[in-house]
C-alpha cells in the first residue's frame, strides 16, 4: 500500500513539475534561452492566489484566474523589458539577465510580502478514500493530474491546429524563414511567454495546495527541478516535458521513501546527469547534428 | 606589421598582469598600514566589522578570478562553483583538524589545509569536468548546477570524526559509531563545528597572489591561447588541431582547484561552517562578480568582488537600506547586461563615453 501511495504522490507531484516544465520547454524551443525567472513566476502566482483567497475572501476559482492573469501580464512584461532587447546577444548574457530577473522577483516579493513563510490554504480540501485507513488520494492530487492532462491535450491541439500554434512551431524551427513567411516573430515569442507564465501560475497554486508553505523562495527549487524535468524529457518537446515531469516526480518520491529524505535532490540530479550523458538531447528530444 | 602588432599586444598583456599584482599589493599594504596606525594611535580607522570581512573578501576575490577562468576565458557557464568551494572548505577543515597534533605551527597547517582543499577541489573538477565538458552551452550550465546541488546534499548528510580507533566517516547519524571520547568534525546538517580559526588576512593576500600568478600565466601561455580559441570558435580551433577535452579540462580543473583553496581558507575563518552556505545562491553571487567585473577581465573580477562583497555587508548596518540591497543588486545586474549587450543601448553608452580608437576597431 505504501508503494501505491508513493506512486500516487509521485505522479501528482510529477504532474505539477510537468506543467512548470512546459513553460521552460516552450520558451527554450522558441527563444533558445533558459528562463531562470520562471520558477519565481510560480511563486508570484501562488502569492496572488493566497492574497485573493485570504485577504479578499474571493472563491478559489477567482483566485486561480487572478493569479493566471497577473502572471501572464508579468511574463509578457519581463519578456518585453529584459529579454527582447537581448534577442541578438550571446546566450550567456541572456541567461545572466534571467538570473537577475529571478533575483529581482524574489527580492521584490520579500520586500512586498515579507520573508516569513505563509501557510497556503489549499484550493480544494479533503481526500478520496480508496481503501479505508490505508489508501487515499487527496483531491489536490487528482486536480493536479487532471490539470496536467487538460493542459497537455490543450497545448498539443493548440500547437498542432491553430494559426498561432503553427507560427510558434515555425519560429522554433527557423526564425528568419518564419519572418519571411509573414509571421510576427516578436508577437509569437511574447505569446509563448504569456502561455508559459499562465501555466506557471496554475502550477504555483497547485503546488502550494499540495505543500502549503509559501515564501519568496518557494519557486526556486521547484523551478530548478522542473527545468531538470524539461531537460530530462528533451527540451523543446511538449510530450517530453510530460514524461520528464512525471518521471522526476516519481523518482523524487521514491528517493525520499526508499533511499533518504536528505538525499532526494542528489538522486534527482544524479539521474539527470546520467540521462544527459547517455542521451545528450534528453529522452524525447531531437538530436540535431552540428553542421560546419 | 603582423609581428609588430602581436608583440605590442603581448607586452600589453604582461603589463596589465603587473598592474593587477600592483593593485593587490597596494591594497594589502594600505590596509596593513591602517591597522598599524590604528593600533598605535588607538583610533578606529578600520572598524571591527570591516576587519572581519577581510578574509572572506580575499576568498571571494579568488573565487571570482577562478570562475572568470571558466566563464570568461573558457566561455563555459558554470553554475556550481560554490560546490568546489564547499569541497575545499570541508576537506580543509578535516585536514587542519587531523594535522593539529602533527604540525603545531599554524601557518604551515593552514597552507597544508589549503593544499588539501585545492586537491579536493581539483578532484571534484575532474569528476565533474570529464563527463560534463562533452555537453555544451546551457546543458553544461545545468549539469554544473546539478553537481553543485549534489555536493551540497552529500555534505549535509556526512558525518566525520576521530576517536582512539581512528578516522570515522558515515552517511547518517545512525551509522556514525564514534566512541564517547571521540571528536566529531563534521556533523551532518549542523556542518563543521569547533573549528580552530587559522585563517589570516596575510594568508588571503598570499592566496590571491598565487591565484593571479596561476591564472595570468595560464591565460598568457600557449595553453591559454588554445583555451580562448576554443571559446571563440570551437570548430575552427578543433580543425587546427587543438585538443578540446584537454584544454577545457585544464581550465576547468585549475578553476576548481583555486576555488577549493579559497574554500579551505573560508572554512578555516569561522568556528562553524554549514554546507548550505555554499548553495546555488553562493555560486550566483560569484557569477555576478565576474559578470559585473567584465567577462575575461581579471582586474575587473578582483575589483568587483572586493567592492560588491564589502558594500552590501556595510549596508547591512543601516537598517532600511539592508532590505533593499539584494533588490539593487538584481537591478544593477540586469541593467549592466542590457547596457553591454543591446546594440542600441551600446551605441548610446558609446556616444556618452567615447571609446579609444584601438578598442573600437577591435570590437
Amino acid at each position: 500500500m505504501s508503494f501505491l501511495n508513493n506512486v500516487i504522490t509521485g505522479i501528482s507531484l510529477g504532474s505539477i513539475y510537468a506543467i512548470i516544465a512546459l513553460g521552460y520547454t516552450m520558451v527554450y524551443g522558441i527563444a533558445k534561452m533558459l528562463n531562470f525567472a520562471h520558477g519565481d513566476v510560480i511563486m508570484v502566482g501562488a502569492y496572488v492566489c493566497f492574497f485573493a483567497m485570504g485577504s479578499f475572501n474571493l472563491p478559489p476559482v477567482v483566485g486561480v484566474l487572478l493569479a493566471v492573469v497577473v502572471c501572464t501580464v508579468l511574463g509578457m512584461v519581463i519578456e518585453r523589458l529584459a529579454y527582447k532587447p537581448l534577442r541578438a546577444a550571446p546566450s550567456l548574457a541572456v541567461l545572466i539577465t534571467a538570473i537577475g530577473v529571478s533575483y529581482l522577483l524574489q527580492n521584490s516579493a520579500q520586500i512586498l510580502w515579507g520573508a516569513a513563510t505563509k501557510t497556503f490554504r489549499p484550493i480544494v480540501e479533503g481526500s478520496l478514500t480508496l481503501v479505508p485507513g490505508q489508501l487515499s488520494v487527496s483531491y489536490v492530487a487528482i486536480l493536479s493530474v487532471v490539470c496536467c492532462v487538460v493542459v497537455m491535450v490543450g497545448l498539443t491541439l493548440f500547437t498542432g491546429q491553430t494559426k498561432m500554434g503553427k507560427a510558434m512551431r515555425a519560429c522554433s524551427e527557423d526564425k528568419g524563414a518564419a519572418q519571411l513567411m509573414g509571421i510576427d516573430v516578436n508577437a509569437t515569442i511574447s505569446m509563448t511567454f504569456a502561455i508559459g507564465s499562465a501555466l506557471a501560475a496554475l502550477a504555483g497554486v497547485l503546488m502550494c495546495s499540495a505543500y502549503p508553505v509559501l515564501s519568496p523562495t518557494t519557486g526556486s527549487m521547484p523551478g530548478i527541478r522542473a527545468f531538470t524535468a524539461a531537460v530530462f524529457g528533451g527540451i523543446g518537446s511538449v510530450p517530453g516535458a510530460l514524461l520528464g515531469g512525471i518521471l522526476l516526480g516519481v523518482i523524487e518520491t521514491f528517493g525520499k521513501a526508499y533511499i533518504s529524505t536528505d538525499l532526494s535532490d542528489a538522486v534527482v540530479f544524479a539521474v539527470l546527469i546520467i540521462v544527459l550523458l547517455v542521451r545528450p538531447a534528453g529522452l524525447m528530444g531531437k538530436y540535431v547534428p552540428e553542421k560546419v | 606589421m603582423e609581428k609588430r602588432l602581436n608583440g605590442k599586444r603581448l607586452s600589453k598583456a604582461s603589463r596589465s598582469g603587473f598592474i593587477n599584482y600592483g593593485i593587490v599589493i597596494a591594497a594589502f599594504a594600505l590596509i596593513q598600514i591602517l591597522l598599524v596606525v590604528q593600533k598605535l594611535l588607538g583610533v578606529t580607522l578600520v572598524s571591527n566589522s570591516l576587519q572581519s570581512l577581510l578574509v572572506p573578501t580575499c576568498c571571494y576575490i579568488v573565487m571570482a578570478v577562478s570562475l572568470n577562468l571558466t566563464v570568461g576565458i573558457l566561455g563555459e557557464l558554470s553554475l556550481g562553483h560554490a560546490g568546489f568551494m564547499s569541497l575545499g572548505a570541508f576537506s580543509g577543515i578535516v585536514a587542519s583538524f587531523l594535522l593539529a597534533d602533527v604540525i603545531p605551527f599554524a601557518p604551515l597547517r593552514l597552507a597544508l589545509s589549503m593544499i588539501v582543499g585545492a586537491a579536493f577541489g581539483a578532484v571534484g573538477g575532474v569528476i565533474v569536468g570529464v563527463p560534463v565538458l562533452r555537453l555544451q552551452g546551457d546543458y553544461l550550465a545545468i549539469v554544473t548546477l546539478a553537481f553543485g546541488q549534489i555536493i551540497k546534499n552529500i555534505i549535509m548528510v556526512l558525518y566525520v570524526g576521530v576517536d582512539e580507533k581512528g578516522f570515522h566517516i558515515a552517511a547518517s547519524s545512525e551509522r556514525f559509531n564514534l566512541a564517547e571520547d571521540g571528536t566529531a568534525i563534521i556533523k551532518g546538517p549542523m556542518g563543521a563545528v569547533g573549528v580552530t580559526k587559522l585563517a589570516s588576512f596575510t594568508a588571503g593576500f598570499v592566496l590571491i597572489l598565487i591565484t593571479l600568478v596561476v591564472v595570468q600565466n595560464l591565460v598568457n601561455s600557449r595553453s591559454g591561447r588554445a583555451i580562448m580559441a576554443l571559446r571563440d570558435n570551437r570548430i575552427a580551433a578543433e580543425s587546427v588541431g587543438i585538443n578540446t577535452t584537454k584544454y577545457k579540462l585544464m581550465a576547468f580543473v585549475t578553476s576548481a582547484a583555486l576555488a577549493g583553496a579559497a574554500g579551505a581558507l573560508f572554512g578555516l575563518n569561522y568556528s562553524s561552517t554549514v554546507a548550505s552556505k555554499f548553495d546555488f545562491n553562493a555560486s550566483i553571487l560569484v557569477l555576478v562578480f565576474v559578470v559585473l567585473g567584465g567577462l575575461g577581465s581579471i582586474r575587473g573580477s578582483i575589483i568587483a568582488a572586493a567592492l560588491l562583497y564589502v558594500l552590501p555587508e556595510l549596508l547591512r548596518q543601516f537598517g532600511d537600506i539592508a532590505d533593499y540591497r539584494m533588490l539593487v543588486y538584481a537591478i544593477v545586474l540586469i541593467l549592466v547586461m542590457l547596457a553591454t549587450n543591446n546594440d542600441q543601448l551600446k551605441a548610446l553608452v558609446g556616444r556618452i563615453i567615447p571609446k579609444r580608437k584601438g578598442a573600437a576597431s577591435h570590437g
